[in-house]
Protein backbone atom coordinates (compact mmCIF):
# COMPACT_ATOMS: atom_id res chain seq x y z
CA UNK A 1 0.00 0.00 0.00
CA UNK A 2 1.17 3.59 -1.14
CA UNK A 3 0.71 6.79 0.96
CA UNK A 4 1.02 10.46 -0.74
CA UNK A 5 1.67 13.16 1.59
CA UNK A 6 1.28 16.42 0.29
CA UNK A 7 3.78 19.19 2.14
CA UNK A 8 3.29 22.39 2.72
CA UNK A 9 6.59 25.67 2.60
CA UNK A 10 5.31 28.26 4.66
CA UNK A 11 6.23 30.82 6.90
CA UNK A 12 7.77 29.12 10.12
CA UNK A 13 4.93 29.39 12.84
CA UNK A 14 7.31 30.88 15.17
CA UNK A 15 7.69 34.15 12.81
CA UNK A 16 4.92 37.02 13.62
CA UNK A 17 3.68 37.73 10.34
CA UNK A 18 3.92 41.40 8.81
CA UNK A 19 1.52 42.78 6.29
CA UNK A 20 3.13 44.27 3.36
CA UNK A 21 2.64 48.12 3.46
CA UNK A 22 0.98 48.49 0.28
CA UNK A 23 -1.78 46.06 1.67
CA UNK A 24 -0.93 43.18 -1.64
CA UNK A 25 -0.24 40.33 1.32
CA UNK A 26 1.77 39.23 3.93
CA UNK A 27 5.57 39.68 3.59
CA UNK A 28 7.50 36.08 2.84
CA UNK A 29 10.36 37.58 1.15
CA UNK A 30 13.74 37.09 3.60
CA UNK A 31 11.70 34.76 5.77
CA UNK A 32 12.03 31.80 8.09
CA UNK A 33 10.08 29.14 5.76
CA UNK A 34 9.03 25.70 6.85
CA UNK A 35 6.90 22.67 6.68
CA UNK A 36 3.44 23.31 7.77
CA UNK A 37 2.88 21.77 11.37
CA UNK A 38 0.16 20.16 10.38
CA UNK A 39 2.14 18.25 7.32
CA UNK A 40 5.02 17.37 9.72
CA UNK A 41 1.88 15.36 11.61
CA UNK A 42 0.83 13.89 8.07
CA UNK A 43 4.53 13.01 6.74
CA UNK A 44 4.85 10.94 10.74
CA UNK A 45 1.86 9.41 10.89
CA UNK A 46 2.26 8.35 7.58
CA UNK A 47 5.55 7.21 8.34
CA UNK A 48 4.78 5.57 11.24
CA UNK A 49 2.36 3.18 9.13
CA UNK A 50 5.05 2.08 6.87
CA UNK A 51 7.27 1.35 9.76
CA UNK A 52 4.14 -0.88 11.44
CA UNK A 53 4.08 -2.48 8.29
CA UNK A 54 0.47 -1.66 7.13
CA UNK A 55 2.20 0.80 4.22
CA UNK A 56 5.24 -0.05 1.72
CA UNK A 57 6.08 3.44 0.75
CA UNK A 58 5.50 6.95 1.38
CA UNK A 59 5.29 9.68 -1.46
CA UNK A 60 5.69 13.09 -0.06
CA UNK A 61 4.43 15.85 -2.54
CA UNK A 62 4.63 19.51 -2.73
CA UNK A 63 3.20 22.10 -5.11
CA UNK A 64 4.83 25.48 -5.61
CA UNK A 65 8.75 27.33 -5.69
CA UNK A 66 11.68 25.86 -6.35
CA UNK A 67 12.72 26.02 -2.73
CA UNK A 68 9.73 23.88 -1.22
CA UNK A 69 12.34 21.14 -2.34
CA UNK A 70 13.78 21.73 1.15
CA UNK A 71 10.67 21.07 2.38
CA UNK A 72 10.21 17.89 0.63
CA UNK A 73 13.99 16.75 1.59
CA UNK A 74 13.27 17.57 5.20
CA UNK A 75 9.99 15.41 4.64
CA UNK A 76 12.28 12.64 3.18
CA UNK A 77 14.94 13.06 6.25
CA UNK A 78 11.71 12.06 8.64
CA UNK A 79 11.34 9.14 6.48
CA UNK A 80 9.69 9.64 3.29
CA UNK A 81 11.25 7.28 0.55
CA UNK A 82 10.74 9.94 -2.44
CA UNK A 83 9.62 13.47 -3.65
CA UNK A 84 7.92 14.87 -6.40
CA UNK A 85 7.48 18.85 -6.55
CA UNK A 86 5.13 20.29 -8.62
CA UNK A 87 6.35 23.59 -9.56
CA UNK A 88 4.21 26.47 -9.76
CA UNK A 89 5.29 31.05 -9.54
CA UNK A 90 1.74 32.02 -7.55
CA UNK A 91 0.88 30.06 -4.57
CA UNK A 92 -2.51 28.38 -5.73
CA UNK A 93 -5.71 28.11 -4.27
CA UNK A 94 -6.95 24.94 -2.18
CA UNK A 95 -9.28 24.02 -5.39
CA UNK A 96 -6.30 24.04 -7.60
CA UNK A 97 -4.10 22.17 -5.68
CA UNK A 98 -7.32 19.19 -4.99
CA UNK A 99 -6.77 19.74 -8.90
CA UNK A 100 -3.34 18.76 -9.19
CA UNK A 101 -3.48 16.41 -6.31
CA UNK A 102 -5.94 14.67 -8.18
CA UNK A 103 -3.67 14.47 -11.29
CA UNK A 104 -0.61 12.54 -9.32
CA UNK A 105 -3.16 10.31 -7.37
CA UNK A 106 -4.43 8.74 -10.81
CA UNK A 107 -0.59 8.57 -11.58
CA UNK A 108 0.65 7.09 -8.55
CA UNK A 109 -2.49 4.96 -7.18
CA UNK A 110 -2.05 5.39 -3.23
CA UNK A 111 -4.53 3.27 -1.21
CA UNK A 112 -4.36 6.68 1.92
CA UNK A 113 -3.77 10.73 1.70
CA UNK A 114 -2.66 11.89 4.22
CA UNK A 115 -2.37 15.92 4.91
CA UNK A 116 -2.85 18.46 7.45
CA UNK A 117 -5.43 19.49 8.36
CA UNK A 118 -4.81 23.37 7.12
CA UNK A 119 -1.95 25.36 6.42
CA UNK A 120 -1.05 27.89 9.20
CA UNK A 121 -0.51 30.58 6.01
CA UNK A 122 -4.08 30.65 4.67
CA UNK A 123 -5.75 29.03 7.01
CA UNK A 124 -8.27 27.26 4.50
CA UNK A 125 -8.52 24.26 6.02
CA UNK A 126 -10.48 22.77 2.63
CA UNK A 127 -8.08 20.82 0.19
CA UNK A 128 -8.19 17.18 2.09
CA UNK A 129 -12.11 17.58 1.69
CA UNK A 130 -11.74 18.73 -1.68
CA UNK A 131 -9.64 15.94 -2.83
CA UNK A 132 -11.90 13.39 -0.98
CA UNK A 133 -14.74 15.54 -3.06
CA UNK A 134 -13.20 15.33 -6.69
CA UNK A 135 -11.95 11.67 -6.30
CA UNK A 136 -15.73 10.23 -4.54
CA UNK A 137 -13.21 9.01 -1.99
CA UNK A 138 -14.32 8.80 2.15
CA UNK A 139 -12.47 11.38 3.88
CA UNK A 140 -11.58 11.33 7.53
CA UNK A 141 -10.76 15.15 8.76
CA UNK A 142 -9.33 16.21 12.31
CA UNK A 143 -8.03 13.31 12.79
CA UNK A 144 -6.30 11.79 16.62
CA UNK A 145 -6.12 8.51 15.24
CA UNK A 146 -6.05 5.91 12.81
CA UNK A 147 -5.98 2.77 12.70
CA UNK A 148 -6.14 0.57 9.00
CA UNK A 149 -7.95 -2.88 9.44
CA UNK A 150 -8.78 -5.45 6.51
CA UNK A 151 -9.16 -3.03 3.72
CA UNK A 152 -10.62 -0.21 5.79
CA UNK A 153 -9.09 2.72 7.77
CA UNK A 154 -10.67 3.51 11.01
CA UNK A 155 -10.27 7.25 11.94
CA UNK A 156 -11.05 9.22 15.46
CA UNK A 157 -12.09 13.15 14.52
CA UNK A 158 -12.25 15.71 16.61
CA UNK A 159 -15.99 17.23 16.34
CA UNK A 160 -16.90 20.49 18.63
CA UNK A 161 -18.12 18.50 21.52
CA UNK A 162 -15.45 15.76 21.95
CA UNK A 163 -14.30 12.97 19.39
CA UNK A 164 -16.28 10.73 16.71
CA UNK A 165 -15.08 7.66 15.31
CA UNK A 166 -16.33 6.56 11.48
CA UNK A 167 -14.28 4.05 9.25
CA UNK A 168 -13.70 3.99 5.82
CA UNK A 169 -13.05 2.20 2.69
CA UNK A 170 -10.00 2.13 1.04
CA UNK A 171 -8.66 4.33 -0.87
CA UNK A 172 -9.58 7.56 1.46
CA UNK A 173 -8.09 10.49 2.14
CA UNK A 174 -7.48 11.53 6.20
CA UNK A 175 -6.81 14.89 7.31
CA UNK A 176 -4.29 14.82 10.60
CA UNK A 177 -5.22 17.17 13.76
CA UNK A 178 -2.60 17.99 16.50
CA UNK A 179 -3.14 14.92 18.90
CA UNK A 180 -2.72 12.49 15.83
CA UNK A 181 1.00 12.22 16.83
CA UNK A 182 4.40 13.93 17.99
CA UNK A 183 6.41 14.08 14.59
CA UNK A 184 10.32 13.11 15.50
CA UNK A 185 13.12 15.46 14.64
CA UNK A 186 14.97 14.17 11.56
CA UNK A 187 18.43 13.05 12.51
CA UNK A 188 21.78 13.98 11.03
CA UNK A 189 22.32 10.43 9.15
CA UNK A 190 18.94 10.64 8.32
CA UNK A 191 19.12 14.54 6.59
CA UNK A 192 21.90 13.27 4.64
CA UNK A 193 20.26 10.11 3.86
CA UNK A 194 17.54 12.39 2.51
CA UNK A 195 20.11 13.82 0.08
CA UNK A 196 20.27 11.32 -1.68
CA UNK A 197 16.73 10.10 -1.94
CA UNK A 198 14.77 10.78 -5.45
CA UNK A 199 13.06 14.04 -5.90
CA UNK A 200 10.94 14.59 -10.04
CA UNK A 201 10.07 17.99 -10.71
CA UNK A 202 7.04 18.66 -13.05
CA UNK A 203 5.95 21.67 -14.44
CA UNK A 204 2.62 22.15 -13.01
CA UNK A 205 1.68 23.35 -16.54
CA UNK A 206 2.33 19.59 -17.89
CA UNK A 207 -0.13 18.60 -15.74
CA UNK A 208 -2.93 20.36 -17.76
CA UNK A 209 -5.22 21.61 -15.06
CA UNK A 210 -6.64 24.70 -14.57
CA UNK A 211 -4.90 27.09 -12.13
CA UNK A 212 -6.38 30.41 -12.17
CA UNK A 213 -7.31 31.66 -8.88
CA UNK A 214 -11.51 32.28 -8.41
CA UNK A 215 -10.40 34.54 -5.17
CA UNK A 216 -9.43 37.88 -6.03
CA UNK A 217 -7.50 39.56 -3.04
CA UNK A 218 -8.82 43.15 -2.70
CA UNK A 219 -6.62 44.16 0.40
CA UNK A 220 -4.47 42.40 3.22
CA UNK A 221 -4.73 44.92 6.84
CA UNK A 222 -3.18 44.62 9.99
CA UNK A 223 -6.19 43.38 12.16
CA UNK A 224 -7.24 46.24 14.96
CA UNK A 225 -4.28 46.26 18.16
CA UNK A 226 -5.39 45.79 21.29
CA UNK A 227 -3.75 48.26 23.56
CA UNK A 228 -2.59 46.23 26.71
CA UNK A 229 -4.43 47.39 29.75
CA UNK A 230 -3.30 47.59 33.46
CA UNK A 231 -1.84 45.30 36.22
CA UNK A 232 -3.28 45.14 39.50
CA UNK A 233 -2.16 43.73 42.73
CA UNK A 234 -4.58 41.63 44.32
CA UNK A 235 -7.50 39.56 43.58
CA UNK A 236 -9.80 42.04 45.10
CA UNK A 237 -8.53 45.04 43.13
CA UNK A 238 -9.12 42.71 40.24
CA UNK A 239 -13.06 42.00 41.34
CA UNK A 240 -13.27 45.37 41.94
CA UNK A 241 -12.74 46.32 38.77
CA UNK A 242 -14.19 43.82 36.69
CA UNK A 243 -17.55 44.79 38.76
CA UNK A 244 -17.19 48.75 38.60
CA UNK A 245 -15.04 49.63 35.87
CA UNK A 246 -15.46 46.84 32.98
CA UNK A 247 -18.90 46.28 34.66
CA UNK A 248 -18.71 42.67 32.99
CA UNK A 249 -19.63 41.12 36.34
CA UNK B 1 -30.99 36.15 -3.66
CA UNK B 2 -31.18 33.41 -1.34
CA UNK B 3 -28.72 31.98 1.02
CA UNK B 4 -28.83 28.04 2.06
CA UNK B 5 -27.37 27.79 5.30
CA UNK B 6 -26.75 23.83 6.67
CA UNK B 7 -27.51 23.82 10.46
CA UNK B 8 -25.44 21.70 12.19
CA UNK B 9 -26.48 19.91 15.34
CA UNK B 10 -24.98 18.16 18.20
CA UNK B 11 -26.49 15.84 21.07
CA UNK B 12 -29.52 16.51 19.64
CA UNK B 13 -29.60 20.51 19.91
CA UNK B 14 -29.31 22.61 16.76
CA UNK B 15 -25.30 24.13 18.00
CA UNK B 16 -25.27 28.04 18.63
CA UNK B 17 -23.10 28.69 15.74
CA UNK B 18 -25.48 27.45 13.19
CA UNK B 19 -27.74 30.73 14.58
CA UNK B 20 -24.97 32.70 13.74
CA UNK B 21 -24.75 31.76 10.32
CA UNK B 22 -28.31 32.10 9.72
CA UNK B 23 -27.61 36.01 11.15
CA UNK B 24 -24.54 36.01 8.47
CA UNK B 25 -26.99 34.79 5.30
CA UNK B 26 -29.53 37.42 6.13
CA UNK B 27 -27.22 39.70 4.85
CA UNK B 28 -27.05 37.95 1.84
CA UNK B 29 -30.63 37.53 1.05
CA UNK B 30 -33.38 35.19 2.11
CA UNK B 31 -32.41 32.56 4.18
CA UNK B 32 -33.17 28.94 3.58
CA UNK B 33 -31.93 26.12 5.94
CA UNK B 34 -30.90 22.76 5.38
CA UNK B 35 -31.38 20.24 8.32
CA UNK B 36 -30.13 16.71 8.27
CA UNK B 37 -31.67 14.85 11.21
CA UNK B 38 -34.91 13.77 13.03
CA UNK B 39 -38.11 15.61 12.68
CA UNK B 40 -37.58 17.31 15.97
CA UNK B 41 -34.80 19.00 14.54
CA UNK B 42 -36.41 20.42 11.39
CA UNK B 43 -39.16 21.98 13.59
CA UNK B 44 -36.45 23.63 15.92
CA UNK B 45 -35.10 24.67 12.48
CA UNK B 46 -38.61 26.15 11.47
CA UNK B 47 -38.77 28.30 15.06
CA UNK B 48 -35.69 30.02 13.99
CA UNK B 49 -35.99 33.92 12.95
CA UNK B 50 -35.23 34.93 9.71
CA UNK B 51 -35.37 31.32 8.23
CA UNK B 52 -38.28 31.60 5.29
CA UNK B 53 -37.92 27.45 4.51
CA UNK B 54 -36.55 24.57 6.44
CA UNK B 55 -35.26 21.58 4.19
CA UNK B 56 -35.12 18.74 5.85
CA UNK B 57 -33.43 15.87 5.37
CA UNK B 58 -34.50 13.08 7.22
CA UNK B 59 -33.17 9.87 5.66
CA UNK B 60 -31.04 7.99 7.74
CA UNK B 61 -27.97 8.29 5.46
CA UNK B 62 -27.79 11.85 6.84
CA UNK B 63 -28.35 11.92 10.77
CA UNK B 64 -24.82 11.63 11.57
CA UNK B 65 -23.72 14.24 8.98
CA UNK B 66 -20.85 12.35 7.44
CA UNK B 67 -19.27 14.38 4.58
CA UNK B 68 -19.85 12.18 1.92
CA UNK B 69 -23.55 12.27 1.46
CA UNK B 70 -24.13 15.35 3.04
CA UNK B 71 -21.81 17.42 0.26
CA UNK B 72 -23.64 15.00 -2.13
CA UNK B 73 -27.35 16.34 -1.09
CA UNK B 74 -26.39 20.16 -1.16
CA UNK B 75 -24.66 19.74 -4.63
CA UNK B 76 -28.14 18.48 -5.84
CA UNK B 77 -29.98 21.27 -3.81
CA UNK B 78 -27.69 23.79 -4.79
CA UNK B 79 -28.86 24.94 -8.07
CA UNK B 80 -31.49 26.97 -6.64
CA UNK B 81 -28.74 29.00 -3.96
CA UNK B 82 -26.45 31.58 -4.97
CA UNK B 83 -24.72 31.34 -1.48
CA UNK B 84 -24.33 28.04 0.58
CA UNK B 85 -23.34 28.98 4.20
CA UNK B 86 -21.94 26.89 7.42
CA UNK B 87 -21.03 27.86 10.49
CA UNK B 88 -16.94 27.61 10.51
CA UNK B 89 -17.36 24.32 12.76
CA UNK B 90 -16.24 20.86 12.88
CA UNK B 91 -19.55 19.82 10.65
CA UNK B 92 -18.97 22.88 8.15
CA UNK B 93 -15.54 22.66 7.70
CA UNK B 94 -15.69 19.14 7.28
CA UNK B 95 -18.97 19.05 4.43
CA UNK B 96 -18.74 22.64 2.47
CA UNK B 97 -14.91 22.25 0.96
CA UNK B 98 -16.19 18.67 -0.09
CA UNK B 99 -19.68 20.35 -1.78
CA UNK B 100 -17.65 23.24 -3.18
CA UNK B 101 -15.03 20.81 -4.75
CA UNK B 102 -17.96 18.97 -6.80
CA UNK B 103 -19.30 22.51 -7.60
CA UNK B 104 -16.02 23.63 -8.97
CA UNK B 105 -15.96 26.36 -6.71
CA UNK B 106 -13.21 27.80 -4.37
CA UNK B 107 -14.65 28.05 -0.75
CA UNK B 108 -13.72 31.12 1.43
CA UNK B 109 -14.06 29.71 5.26
CA UNK B 110 -14.03 31.74 8.53
CA UNK B 111 -15.70 34.76 7.08
CA UNK B 112 -15.54 37.29 9.98
CA UNK B 113 -17.44 39.83 7.80
CA UNK B 114 -19.54 40.39 4.72
CA UNK B 115 -19.04 43.39 2.29
CA UNK B 116 -21.13 42.33 -0.29
CA UNK B 117 -22.39 39.61 -2.06
CA UNK B 118 -19.32 39.02 -3.62
CA UNK B 119 -16.63 40.16 -1.18
CA UNK B 120 -15.91 38.63 2.31
CA UNK B 121 -13.16 39.68 5.03
CA UNK B 122 -11.57 36.39 6.43
CA UNK B 123 -8.36 36.29 8.99
CA UNK B 124 -4.94 34.62 7.71
CA UNK B 125 -1.96 34.07 9.54
CA UNK B 126 -3.62 33.30 12.60
CA UNK B 127 -5.33 36.56 12.77
CA UNK B 128 -2.79 38.52 12.26
CA UNK B 129 -3.97 39.36 8.70
CA UNK B 130 -7.30 40.21 7.75
CA UNK B 131 -7.57 39.39 3.72
CA UNK B 132 -10.47 40.93 2.07
CA UNK B 133 -11.13 38.50 -1.18
CA UNK B 134 -13.99 38.70 -3.85
CA UNK B 135 -15.11 35.54 -5.41
CA UNK B 136 -15.87 35.08 -9.00
CA UNK B 137 -17.36 31.70 -8.64
CA UNK B 138 -21.21 31.79 -9.90
CA UNK B 139 -21.84 30.13 -6.47
CA UNK B 140 -20.18 31.22 -3.01
CA UNK B 141 -19.55 28.54 -0.18
CA UNK B 142 -18.33 30.06 3.06
CA UNK B 143 -17.91 28.93 6.64
CA UNK B 144 -18.40 31.92 9.17
CA UNK B 145 -17.51 32.47 12.56
CA UNK B 146 -19.88 32.17 15.27
CA UNK B 147 -18.15 34.54 17.21
CA UNK B 148 -18.25 37.14 14.40
CA UNK B 149 -21.80 36.99 13.96
CA UNK B 150 -24.99 37.70 16.46
CA UNK B 151 -27.15 34.36 17.50
CA UNK B 152 -30.44 34.80 15.27
CA UNK B 153 -33.16 34.29 17.81
CA UNK B 154 -34.24 30.62 18.36
CA UNK B 155 -37.97 31.32 18.56
CA UNK B 156 -40.29 34.42 16.59
CA UNK B 157 -39.71 32.24 13.11
CA UNK B 158 -42.74 29.95 11.49
CA UNK B 159 -40.88 28.65 8.34
CA UNK B 160 -42.42 25.40 6.49
CA UNK B 161 -40.75 22.30 6.23
CA UNK B 162 -40.20 20.79 3.11
CA UNK B 163 -38.56 17.20 3.32
CA UNK B 164 -35.95 16.33 0.48
CA UNK B 165 -35.29 12.92 -0.67
CA UNK B 166 -31.92 11.22 -0.69
CA UNK B 167 -29.41 11.70 -2.99
CA UNK B 168 -26.63 9.11 -4.36
CA UNK B 169 -23.34 9.33 -3.02
CA UNK B 170 -20.43 7.21 -2.90
CA UNK B 171 -20.75 4.54 -0.25
CA UNK B 172 -17.80 5.09 1.40
CA UNK B 173 -17.85 5.65 5.15
CA UNK B 174 -19.79 4.73 8.46
CA UNK B 175 -20.27 6.26 11.50
CA UNK B 176 -19.19 4.20 14.35
CA UNK B 177 -19.14 6.00 17.48
CA UNK B 178 -19.33 9.44 19.16
CA UNK B 179 -18.28 10.27 22.83
CA UNK B 180 -19.05 13.96 23.70
CA UNK B 181 -17.75 15.53 27.01
CA UNK B 182 -20.22 15.48 29.18
CA UNK B 183 -20.41 18.93 30.84
CA UNK B 184 -22.82 21.19 32.77
CA UNK B 185 -20.89 23.94 31.73
CA UNK B 186 -21.69 26.56 28.92
CA UNK B 187 -20.59 25.76 25.63
CA UNK B 188 -17.35 27.34 24.82
CA UNK B 189 -17.59 29.07 21.89
CA UNK B 190 -20.72 30.81 22.90
CA UNK B 191 -20.32 31.41 26.83
CA UNK B 192 -20.46 34.99 28.63
CA UNK B 193 -17.36 34.31 30.40
CA UNK B 194 -14.66 31.68 29.45
CA UNK B 195 -11.76 30.86 32.16
CA UNK B 196 -8.98 29.22 30.23
CA UNK B 197 -5.80 27.28 31.42
CA UNK B 198 -2.49 27.20 30.01
CA UNK B 199 0.70 24.82 30.36
CA UNK B 200 1.29 26.80 33.94
CA UNK B 201 -1.57 24.97 35.11
CA UNK B 202 0.95 21.90 35.70
CA UNK B 203 -1.09 18.58 35.63
CA UNK B 204 -4.53 17.36 34.60
CA UNK B 205 -4.92 17.18 37.96
CA UNK B 206 -4.17 20.83 38.86
CA UNK B 207 -5.94 22.35 35.76
CA UNK B 208 -9.34 21.49 37.96
CA UNK B 209 -8.11 24.12 40.05
CA UNK B 210 -10.08 26.32 37.60
CA UNK B 211 -13.36 24.90 38.36
CA UNK B 212 -14.59 26.59 41.60
CA UNK B 213 -13.86 29.62 39.60
CA UNK B 214 -15.89 28.75 36.62
CA UNK B 215 -18.81 27.23 38.64
CA UNK B 216 -18.72 31.00 40.50
CA UNK B 217 -18.79 32.43 37.31
CA UNK B 218 -21.05 30.64 35.40
CA UNK B 219 -18.19 30.19 32.87
CA UNK B 220 -17.22 27.91 29.88
CA UNK B 221 -13.26 26.55 30.63
CA UNK B 222 -11.04 26.49 27.57
CA UNK B 223 -7.67 25.66 27.03
CA UNK B 224 -4.33 26.57 25.56
CA UNK B 225 -2.98 24.38 23.08
CA UNK B 226 -0.18 23.59 24.96
CA UNK B 227 -2.30 22.80 27.50
CA UNK B 228 -3.65 20.25 25.15
CA UNK B 229 -0.84 19.23 24.24
CA UNK B 230 0.50 18.68 27.64
CA UNK B 231 -2.56 16.27 28.13
CA UNK B 232 -4.32 18.36 30.61
CA UNK B 233 -7.26 18.74 28.74
CA UNK B 234 -9.43 17.17 25.69
CA UNK B 235 -8.52 18.86 22.39
CA UNK B 236 -12.20 20.45 22.39
CA UNK B 237 -11.50 23.00 24.91
CA UNK B 238 -8.55 24.22 23.06
CA UNK B 239 -8.96 28.19 21.92
CA UNK B 240 -6.74 29.21 19.23
CA UNK B 241 -6.21 29.10 15.52
CA UNK B 242 -6.64 25.49 15.15
CA UNK B 243 -8.77 25.25 18.01
CA UNK B 244 -12.28 27.31 19.09
CA UNK B 245 -12.47 30.77 18.16
CA UNK B 246 -14.15 33.02 20.86
CA UNK B 247 -15.34 36.50 22.00
CA UNK B 248 -17.01 36.01 25.31
CA UNK B 249 -18.09 38.65 27.32
CA UNK B 250 -15.22 38.28 29.63
CA UNK B 251 -11.86 36.10 28.62
CA UNK B 252 -9.83 34.77 31.86
CA UNK B 253 -6.22 33.31 31.07
CA UNK B 254 -4.47 32.07 33.47
CA UNK B 255 -1.21 30.68 33.38
CA UNK B 256 -1.12 31.32 29.33
CA UNK B 257 2.22 33.01 27.76
CA UNK B 258 -0.20 33.78 24.90
CA UNK B 259 1.38 32.69 21.72
CA UNK B 260 0.08 33.90 18.43
CA UNK B 261 -1.68 30.71 17.83
CA UNK B 262 -3.93 31.40 20.85
CA UNK B 263 -4.23 35.06 20.69
CA UNK B 264 -5.87 34.43 17.10
CA UNK B 265 -8.44 32.43 19.34
CA UNK B 266 -9.54 35.07 22.17
CA UNK B 267 -8.06 38.31 21.04
CA UNK B 268 -11.67 39.88 20.05
CA UNK B 269 -12.96 39.39 23.63
CA UNK B 270 -14.31 42.01 25.09
CA UNK B 271 -12.23 42.18 27.96
CA UNK B 272 -9.09 39.82 28.55
CA UNK B 273 -7.38 39.07 32.23
CA UNK B 274 -4.48 37.52 32.67
CA UNK B 275 -2.73 35.71 35.47
CA UNK B 276 0.61 34.54 34.88
CA UNK B 277 4.10 34.23 37.16
CA UNK B 278 5.98 35.67 34.23
CA UNK B 279 5.62 39.78 33.76
CA UNK B 280 7.09 39.23 30.26
CA UNK B 281 4.64 37.11 29.03
CA UNK B 282 2.85 38.65 25.77
CA UNK B 283 -0.16 37.81 26.96
CA UNK B 284 -0.70 40.52 29.01
CA UNK B 285 0.31 42.74 25.56
CA UNK B 286 -3.38 41.79 25.28
CA UNK B 287 -4.72 41.97 28.35
CA UNK B 288 -7.17 44.79 29.99
CA UNK B 289 -6.53 43.45 33.20
CA UNK B 290 -3.13 41.38 34.34
CA UNK B 291 -2.03 40.01 37.80
CA UNK B 292 1.70 38.80 38.06
CA UNK B 293 1.33 36.22 40.56
CA UNK B 294 0.98 32.40 41.03
CA UNK B 295 -2.30 31.71 39.57
CA UNK B 296 -3.00 28.44 42.39
CA UNK B 297 -2.73 31.89 45.29
CA UNK B 298 -4.78 34.08 42.82
CA UNK B 299 -7.57 31.79 41.62
CA UNK B 300 -8.65 30.54 44.95
CA UNK B 301 -8.65 34.60 46.30
CA UNK B 302 -11.06 35.34 42.96
CA UNK B 303 -13.55 33.05 44.67
CA UNK B 304 -13.81 34.37 47.89
CA UNK B 305 -13.77 37.92 46.44
CA UNK B 306 -16.37 37.01 44.08
CA UNK B 307 -18.72 35.44 46.90
CA UNK B 308 -19.04 38.64 48.52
Amino acid sequence: MKILVPVKRVVDYNIKPRVKADGSGVETAGVKMSMNPFDEIAVEEAVRLREKGAASEVVVVSIGVQQAQDTLRTAMAMGADRAILVLTDEGPEPLAVAKVLRTLVEKEGPSLVVLGKQAIDDDMNATGQMLAGLLGWGQGTFASKVDVVDGRVHVSREIDGGTEQVSLALPAIITADLRLNEPRYASLPNIMKAKKKPLETIPAADLGVDMAPRLTVVSVAEPAERKAGIKVGSATELVEKLRNEAKVI
Amino acid sequence: MTALVLLDHEGGQIRKAALSAVTAATHLGDVHVLVAGNAALAQAASQIAGVSKVLHAADARYAHELAEPLAALLVSLAGSYDHIVAAAGATGKNVLPRAAALLDVQPIPDVVSIVDAQTFVRPIYAGNALATVRSADAKKVLTVRSASFDAAPAEGGSAQIETVAAVDSPDVSWFEAVQLSDSARPDLESARVVVSGGRGMGSEEKFHALDPLADALGAAVGASRAAVDSGFVPNELQVGQTGKIVAPELYMAFGISGAIQHLAGMKDSRVIVAVNKDPEAPIFQVADYGIVGDLFEVVPQLVEELKK
